[in-house]
Order: C-alpha cells, then sequence, then structure tokens
C-alpha cells in the first residue's frame, strides 16, 4: 500500500499556499504509507541559462557551505545554494551532465534528487507529518506538485527508495502499487545507456517513460507505450513543468480520486486526503477510469 | 420517530458504530444522521435494527458493510466495498460507487444513483444491486444468486464464470465474461425487474429497454459425461 497526492493551483491567489493545502492531504495518507514520504513541487523557474539541482545529504548537519565552494571552483562558475539540514537546492550554470559528474566524483554520498528550471524535490524516512515538518512543507509556494506517502513492498525503506523519482529535468513520477517486470524494463534501458539509482521498480517506470519522451514521444504518447511496457499494479501520477498526468493499471488495482474545482485539481488516493480542501463541495469529484490518460495543465 | 445526529470531525467513529450497535429494539426506526464523514472507512458496519443513517458526503470504504436491517443512505460517493456481504436492509449510494459494489451480498438492495468501479457485485450471493449508471468491468464475476439491473454500459468481461445471478443492462456490454450468455426475457425476469426498478426510484425506465444475462452452464454445472470420474 501507499498514497499518493497531487494538486494543481488554476488560482493564482492560491499558489503561495500550496504547502499549506498540501499539509492535510499528505497527512491523511499516513495510514497508506507510513515508513517514508515526500513530494516534488514546481516553483518559479529559475534565471535562464541556469538549472537547479536538488541535493540530499546522509547528514542533517552535513557542511553545504564547502560543498559550494568547492563548486564554484568548477569552471569559475557563480553558483547559489540554499540549504535546509539534509537537504540543499544548487542553482548553477553548468550543464547537467557536469554537475552530475563532479557530484559523482567528489561527493558520491550526495544523492542528486530532480535537476530541472523549476523542480523542487524532498524525500526521506519517517512519518509524512514527521518529513513534512523536517523539509517545512507548509510554507512551500508552486504551481503544482505530486507527493507520496510509502509502505515499502518490494525493496528497502531508504531515502533513495521513497517517492517521488525523477529523470532528466522537470520530470517526477509517484506510485502506487508494484510492478512485475521492472527487472526487464531496467535491462532494457540499460542497453540505452541510461543508468538506475535504486532497485525500485517505480524508478524503471520513471525512466522509461522520461527516455520516451527524450526520444522525441509527448507525455501522451509515452504514456500509452507505458500502458503496453509496464506489467503489474499501478496508480501513476506525474508532474512535467506545466502538467500533472494520472493513470491507473487496467484493472484499476490501486485507488484514485480527483476532484476538479475551478482553483484547483486535486488528486489522492482517497477522498479522505480531499475533504478539507477549500469549498470541495462544490468541486467535481469523480474516480478516474482504469487504462485512461487524465492530464492537466496550469 | 427520534432523530440523532453525529458529527464525525467532533465524535470518533468507534463511538459512532458502538452506539449504532447497541439494543436493537432501542434503536428500532430512529433516523440517524452523520455529518462530515469526510471519506472515512467502515462507517455505519455491521448495522443489526431497523434504523435509517444518512451518511452525509463522501464515505471510505466499507460504508454499511454487513448490513442487516437497516436502511443506509450515503448522499455522496462511497468508496470500495459499499455494502459488502449486505444481509438484507437497503444501501442507498446517490454519487458514484468505487470498486466491488455489494460484493458478495445476500441479501438486501444496494441502489447506486452514479456509475459503479469495477467487480460491482463480485461473488453476489442473492442480494439485488441497481446502478443507476455504468459498471466497470469484471462486474458480477463468479455471481452466484440475485440480481444486478445496470441502467447504463457494462465494461469488460461482464458476469465471467457466473452461476444463477441474473444480470440485466439497458447500455452496451463491453465483452462477456466466461460462461456469460444474453437469454431471452422470460415473463419471471421482466417481472422481478419491473419490481427492482420501482424500488431503486427508476420506476419510469422502460423493462423492455433491458437485456438479460446469465450463466450458459456449461463452466460449474455437474456434466454426466464426468459421472465415471466420481
Amino acid at each position: 500500500m501507499c498514497g499518493i497526492v497531487g494538486l494543481l493551483l488554476k488560482k493564482e491567489s492560491l499558489r503561495n499556499r500550496i504547502g499549506e493545502l498540501l499539509l492535510p492531504m499528505l497527512i491523511g495518507m499516513t495510514e497508506r504509507g507510513p515508513d517514508s514520504a515526500g513530494l516534488a513541487v514546481f516553483t518559479e523557474t529559475v534565471p535562464e541559462g541556469n538549472l537547479k539541482f536538488n541535493l540530499y545529504a546522509p547528514s542533517m548537519s552535513f557542511k553545504w557551505e564547502s560543498l559550494l565552494n568547492e563548486f564554484r571552483t568548477l569552471a569559475n562558475n557563480k553558483a547559489s545554494m540554499s540549504s535546509q539540514g539534509n537537504h540543499a537546492v544548487l542553482i548553477s550554470n553548468l550543464p547537467i551532465d557536469t554537475v552530475k559528474s563532479w557530484l559523482k566524483q567528489q561527493y558520491p554520498n550526495i544523492h542528486l534528487l530532480s535537476a530541472g528550471h523549476a523542480i523542487d524535490v524532498y524525500k526521506d524516512t519517517g512519518r509524512p507529518a514527521e518529513v513534512a515538518e523536517r523539509y517545512d512543507f507548509i510554507n512551500l509556494k508552486g504551481t503544482h506538485l505530486v507527493g507520496h506517502t510509502r509502505m515499502a513492498t518490494e525493496s528497502a525503506v531508504t531515502p533513495a527508495h521513497a517517492h517521488p523519482f525523477t529523470a532528466g529535468t522537470d520530470w517526477c513520477l509517484v506510485h502506487n502499487g508494484s510492478l512485475s517486470n521492472p527487472n526487464n524494463i531496467r535491462r532494457k534501458l540499460e542497453h540505452e545507456g541510461i543508468t538506475f539509482e535504486t532497485d525500485n521498480d517505480t524508478e524503471a517506470a520513471c525512466r522509461f517513460l522520461e527516455w520516451r519522451m527524450r526520444e522525441g514521444d509527448d507525455l501522451e504518447t509515452a504514456l500509452d507505450k507505458g500502458f503496453d511496457a509496464l506489467d503489474g499494479f499501478y496508480t501513476l501520477l506525474m508532474g512535467t513543468s506545466d502538467q500533472l498526468a494520472l493513470v491507473r493499471d487496467p484493472f484499476a488495482c490501486k485507488p484514485a480520486v480527483v476532484a476538479e474545482h475551478d482553483d484547483y485539481v486535486a488528486i489522492a488516493s482517497e477522498f479522505r486526503s480531499l475533504a478539507h480542501l477549500p469549498d470541495i463541495k462544490n468541486a467535481h469529484v469523480f474516480e478516474p477510469s482504469p487504462k485512461e490518460m487524465y492530464l492537466w495543465k496550469i | 420517530m427520534e432523530n440523532l445526529s453525529f458529527d464525525l470531525e467532533a465524535t470518533p467513529l468507534r463511538e459512532i458504530n458502538q452506539f449504532l450497535h447497541g439494543d436493537a429494539s432501542n434503536l428500532s426506526g430512529k433516523t440517524i444522521h452523520i455529518s462530515n464523514p469526510n471519506g472515512a472507512h467502515n462507517i455505519a458496519v455491521g448495522l443489526n435494527a431497523p434504523v435509517h443513517v444518512t451518511i452525509d458526503g463522501h464515505a471510505g470504504y466499507y460504508a454499511a458493510g454487513m448490513n442487516q436491517h437497516s436502511t443506509v443512505t450515503v448522499t455522496g460517493s462511497a468508496g470500495t466495498g459499499v455494502a459488502e456481504n449486505m444481509m438484507s436492509g437497503l444501501v442507498h449510494v446517490k454519487g458514484f460507487a468505487s470498486n466491488a459494489a455489494g460484493a458478495t451480498a445476500q441479501g438486501g438492495l444496494l441502489v447506486i444513483d452514479g456509475d459503479a468501479g469495477l467487480r460491482c457485485g463480485i461473488s453476489l450471493k442473492g442480494a439485488d444491486i441497481v446502478v443507476g449508471g455504468s459498471v466497470g468491468s469484471f462486474s458480477a464475476f463468479m455471481a452466484q444468486s440475485g440480481n444486478l439491473v445496470i441502467l447504463g454500459d457494462a465494461g469488460e468481461a461482464l458476469g465471467d464464470s457466473l452461476y444463477e445471478a441474473r444480470i440485466f443492462v439497458r447500455g452496451t456490454v463491453k465483452s462477456l465474461g466466461a460462461d456469460c450468455e444474453q437469454k431471452p426475457m422470460d415473463e419471471a425476469s421482466s417481472k422481478i425487474l419491473g419490481e427492482l426498478l420501482v424500488k431503486a426510484g427508476f420506476q419510469d425506465i422502460d423493462v423492455d429497454s433491458f437485456k438479460l444475462y446469465g450463466s450458459a452452464r456449461t463452466l460449474y454445472n455437474f456434466h454426466v459425461d464426468n459421472a465415471g470420474a466420481y
């Protein structure tokens, strides 16, 4: 079991409150996923020519400043950073591959959570309320987000195995369910030169869809191929820089409920997590059909 | 008739359910209103008294499960397994119902005004289900007895491995499951359908606009050719 939540705010004035609106949604899914939690939020974009990298350190007292100073010596770039315990956001004008390989060489213990123009990712082990507190979720701002509470079934409970998973830039995915063919997908993608960071089944789905889009598919086409390639139980909720996407497996083994309102679109595994959204009584609440694609644009 | 109100934001669910499980003679005839259900699971499960319960909003999993004698109305939607294993009484969902609505129900009537999800009436054992909208795939899977009335459409594999339940469909059927076939609408079935439509509040719907589906009886029945095997 796991819990997924998603929120896309159509009303501009709500975007300063996305964290506050998200919090009861995520905590509402605690029973479905008490061992880890995480979210990906799409914020204001970084200045042109830059990318932001979300980093995770194994220690809450990690010295981010020395990492930044060292990083700045790389091609004399003018990177900036903000940090919060074991989480930091590095903004740099260097190419993604340069940053990735530098991190891998210099700081192999630092986990790259995400890369992109607008995406921030926070995830860690612990109950959803603890993780939310750790990263001050209540004060997040942004246009849309996906969140996840995890009850691990097929791989270990570690920060890296928590959701969301990311690949490429401004792309993230959370998953409720379990895939039965992740190793086949992994082998296929490894032939394409794609590397994996965990043995988690969700990572295979995440990298498969990102690979399809990098190969030129649009999100719809990629998801359509996903229906053929992914075997198992899944409700997948995905975020791009301007969209949320939702699919359920053909047997609808894993739940999802959607609330469409003039001001927002909210998605959760169960209505419990939608019950406290503003004016929910006037939202159109429905259960998404199996093997259908649902896409919402900001 | 006495009216009682509970607010699920103020009173724990267990307290409300324990009240509803009280002495049937005290509860009999009472009308109970539950506000702010907010998708909580197990609301009004295991009732065993002729009470009227209104769940005012969206209910979570297993609402009114194992119901006996009582009338439970959900004004919003219901989660997985609404009225599962109902024995008698009436459960009315005014919105949509999620998967496995009325699963294994043995008696009583489940009315869903909106759509029902997948596996509606799975292993139905004698209850009646009337769905105002459409049902998802694998509905009435291995249904043994009772009636499933669908005013809208049915998904894939309707009535797979069906025993002796009747399935009435007004719309289209995406596909029939193994051993499920269309049957001529006989007088007895037509009468049952007509009565169920009236009971469910759909009395204006023409009985003749439905098709009847039942078991082809090739899967489950004892076959004389196999007599020597025993």
